[in-house]
């Protein structure tokens, strides 16, 4: 039938296509993650003077068109190419790929950090007293008490970035790269065929949906206490409070 | 370096700020749609149909699942194959159906953002107190009195920060029209770099542009929920 | 509600354009819309004055006086061009477009109103000297999608490193800033870039002329939807005429030293 002619002539290029867009996802938001994290506890800890170049640059990266972020880093980089052969960059800046995975982490880092602070802001202040009450210095206390609430509040969120970003990977095919998105609109080129759109949007939703059920999976890990939902107007069997 | 952008024959300035209006219409033209379609879709998310409740789920599903761009292309490659074979069938001799870029562009940005603002809107109807709604049946408003004088300004309240975010994803979004080639800002800023060869220069402008535009925004945005926000008391 | 009134009022255009559609067509002073891509200098481009212009734009507006109708000129991306025009944006196309069998397919074309042929574009100073698959394998090779080019390079250098770019010019610029290491673009517009534009000095044609019929086809043609085949014969005949009244030789001229019809000097 002529609705799946244009998947079987090309699901191995497709199949290549997702794969660079999971690459392309997967990359930016595990570097932007360990990026984001001391951030994000600058960010909630310094003073307002010290933390105005950070908040430029996430202000700037969240008001801002990812394309327009992926043109300046791709082309603009073009511009200085001289001054960028000299310092050796050249040859980073040289690939299309390496330029999609700065602009998403980049891009992405701003995001994380304000998510992140959220979780961090959101850590019960009595449970912070505690870990210094117990003596914990700073480090233990966050590795052992904030950090662990943190990722907890903040994961339902990450995770709606995580999807966001798999969602704007697409427009990296506007600069030469063949992920999903390249590939769909190449095999359009040569076969005018328009179900490959239909095609294309069918394996991004199914991607989301695989993400999200996984990362609800995640979710309930992370929140063994949660499970086999408490009766309504009962007390938290160890932290005594709802 | 300043002469690049000045108006006139020579210099990019008109060409630019055109394209900025361009930008600036298609967002506003985009939001009452997106808004309209987002009650819409909100409202049949929560009927009692079966049916409705389907469809209202399924949209929401599929245009935020989609990536924007992807959306965008099918509904600029698609309709207008779709609309033509509609108006063929109803009159063999029928002219042509235009899609400009630009109305391909509200289409599919007003889709998404009627996804998007579905949910939203979703949420501020279940946060409403039912009590309030009770009690405005029960003094005898008809349901259309209490959704136009409790349930409306309530939503309106609750859905404001999440919709001003939206608007401002919108007002980004609308750069992706640029690769359908239309001529937004971002469009007219790669013509400019096409000829000026200077490719840094005129996309760092263009993002300091959509930065001032967003930023105006948020402005804008937080004084609405400072009035929507009158009277209420916070904890 | 808005959105009801909305349906209404489309409906109602719809049906007005319909009318004027159909009056349209049997109106003496018809209006012939061409599309064309305004990013291939010197064919087609937009000038400073924000305007379309080049010898495509030309030649269009030349065979419009000889066909004695008025002519709208209409921008479109190169990537959707033909399907724009199957679905009705505008009538033909004029845009320095092969006249291929995988095109004829889907839209018709007129007489070859010039022929071409692609090359090759390498930097000044690069040590490629030989096109083949073997020797390019790896390395990076550019041309803008949904052409001839792109065909040839994907399917003469399957072990190279493919870059595809919307338009001509950000593949120029790719290769000017050193991230292609070849390129394969029409012979015509590569030479005008490497020898006349300032980013384009950096590079050079090289290898021979790439004629294969294969991927040149018959030359440059203008495409009308299938069905349209008194506009293309009246096409054909204005192209006869301007050929034979001097017209297409002085704008020919404007743009090029040779005879881009035949390929010869003249």
């Amino acid at each position: 039938m002529a609705f799946t002619d244009v998947l079987v002539n090309f699901w191995p290029r497709l199949l290549h296509g997702l794969g660079l867009t999971l690459l392309l996802t997967g990359v930016s938001a595990v570097l932007a993650a360990a990026i984001s994290l001391p951030l994000a506890v600058f960010r909630t800890n310094a003073s307002a003077k010290a933390q105005l170049p950070l908040r430029v640059y996430i202000s700037f990266m969240r008001g801002t068109p990812l394309l327009g972020q992926l043109f300046l880093i791709y082309y603009g980089s073009g511009q200085f190419r001289p001054a960028l052969q000299e310092v050796g960059l050249w040859t980073f800046f040289r690939d299309p790929f390496n330029c999609a995975i700065l602009a998403f982490t980049l891009n992405s880092v701003a995001y994380q950090i304000e998510i992140l602070r959220g979780g961090l802001m959101g850590v019960p202040a009595g449970q912070i007293e505690a870990a210094k009450a117990v003596g914990m210095n700073r480090l233990q206390a966050y590795r052992r008490i904030i950090l662990p609430h943190t990722y907890r509040i903040a994961q339902p969120a990450l995770g709606n970035e995580i999807i966001l970003l798999m969602k704007g990977s697409a427009v990296a095919s506007v600069i030469t790269i063949f992920d999903l998105m390249g590939e769909t609109k190449t095999i359009f080129a040569k076969t005018f065929d328009f179900s490959i759109y239909l095609w294309a949007a069918v394996i991004y939703l199914v991607l989301t949906a695989v993400f999200v059920r996984a990362w609800r999976y995640l979710e309930k890990l992370l929140n063994p206490h949660l499970a086999g939902h408490a009766p309504a107007g009962a007390l938290h069997p160890v932290m005594g409070m709802r | 370096m300043l002469e690049l952008f000045s108006f006139g024959d020579t210099g990019w300035g008109d060409e630019l700020l055109a394209g900025f209006g361009v930008t600036v219409a298609l967002a506003a033209v985009t939001l009452p749609v997106g808004i309209l379609l987002g009650f819409a879709v909100a409202l049949a998310s929560m009927s009692k149909n079966r049916v409705l409740r389907s469809i209202g789920i399924g949209y929401t599903t599929i245009f935020r699942g989609v990536p924007e761009l992807l959306t965008l292309f099918t509904v600029y490659n698609g309709a207008a194959l779709i609309l033509n074979q509609i108006a063929k069938a109803a009159n063999p001799e029928a002219g042509f159906v235009e899609l400009s870029p630009f109305v391909a562009g509200v289409v599919s940005l007003g889709l998404v953002f009627g996804a998007f603002s579905a949910e939203v809107l979703r949420g501020a109807f279940q946060a409403l107190d039912k009590g309030q709604i009770e009690a405005g049946l029960a003094v005898g408003m008809r349901p259309v009195h209490v959704f136009h004088r409790i349930k409306l300004p309530q939503v309106w309240r609750f859905a404001l920060p999440g919709l001003g975010n939206l608007w401002v994803n919108l007002v980004k979004d609308t750069a992706l029209v640029s690769i359908i080639s239309l001529n937004d800002l971002m469009r007219m800023t790669s013509v400019a770099v096409g000829f000026t060869k200077k490719p840094f220069t005129f996309f760092l402008v263009a993002c300091l542009a959509y930065w001032a535009v967003c930023a105006l925004s948020e402005v804008v945005a937080a004084k609405l929920e400072e009035r929507a926000n009158r009277g209420i008391r916070r904890a | 509600m808005r959105l009801t009134r909305r349906l209404v009022n489309f409906a109602a255009a719809a049906a007005i354009m319909t009318t004027c559609g159909l009056a349209g067509a049997l109106a003496e002073d018809k209006v012939v819309r061409i599309g064309t891509e305004g990013a291939y200098p010197p064919f087609n481009f937009i000038d400073q004055s924000g305007k379309l212009a080049g010898f495509d734009v030309d030649i269009g507006l030349a065979l419009c006086e000889k066909m004695k109708v008025k002519c709208e000129l209409v921008a479109q991306d190169w990537d959707g061009i033909i399907p724009a025009l199957v679905a009705g944006k505008y009538d033909v196309i004029i845009a320095s477009m092969f006249i291929t069998d995988e095109r004829k397919k889907v839209v018709s074309f007129s007489d070859p109103y010039y022929i071409a042929a692609m090359t090759h574009v390498v930097a000044k100073d690069s040590d490629i000297k030989e096109f083949t698959d073997a020797t390019l394998a790896g390395k990076t090779v550019g041309a803008q999608s949904s052409t001839t080019q792109a065909e040839y390079i994907q399917k003469k250098y399957p072990s190279a490193d493919i870059r595809l770019y919307k338009t001509q010019d950000e593949a120029n610029l790719d290769m000017a800033n050193g991230r292609l290491d070849v390129m394969v673009g029409d012979f015509l517009p590569m030479y005008e870039w490497t020898t006349k534009s300032e980013d384009g000095r950096c590079c050079a044609l090289a290898g021979d002329a790439i004629t294969d019929p294969a991927f040149v086809g018959e030359g440059v043609g203008m495409a009308v939807r299938q069905e349209d085949n008194e506009l293309r014969q009246n096409l054909n005949k204005a192209l006869a005429d301007i050929l034979a009244d001097g017209t297409y030789k002085k704008i020919n001229d404007k743009y090029f030293t040779i005879n881009v019809h035949t390929m010869k000097k003249d």
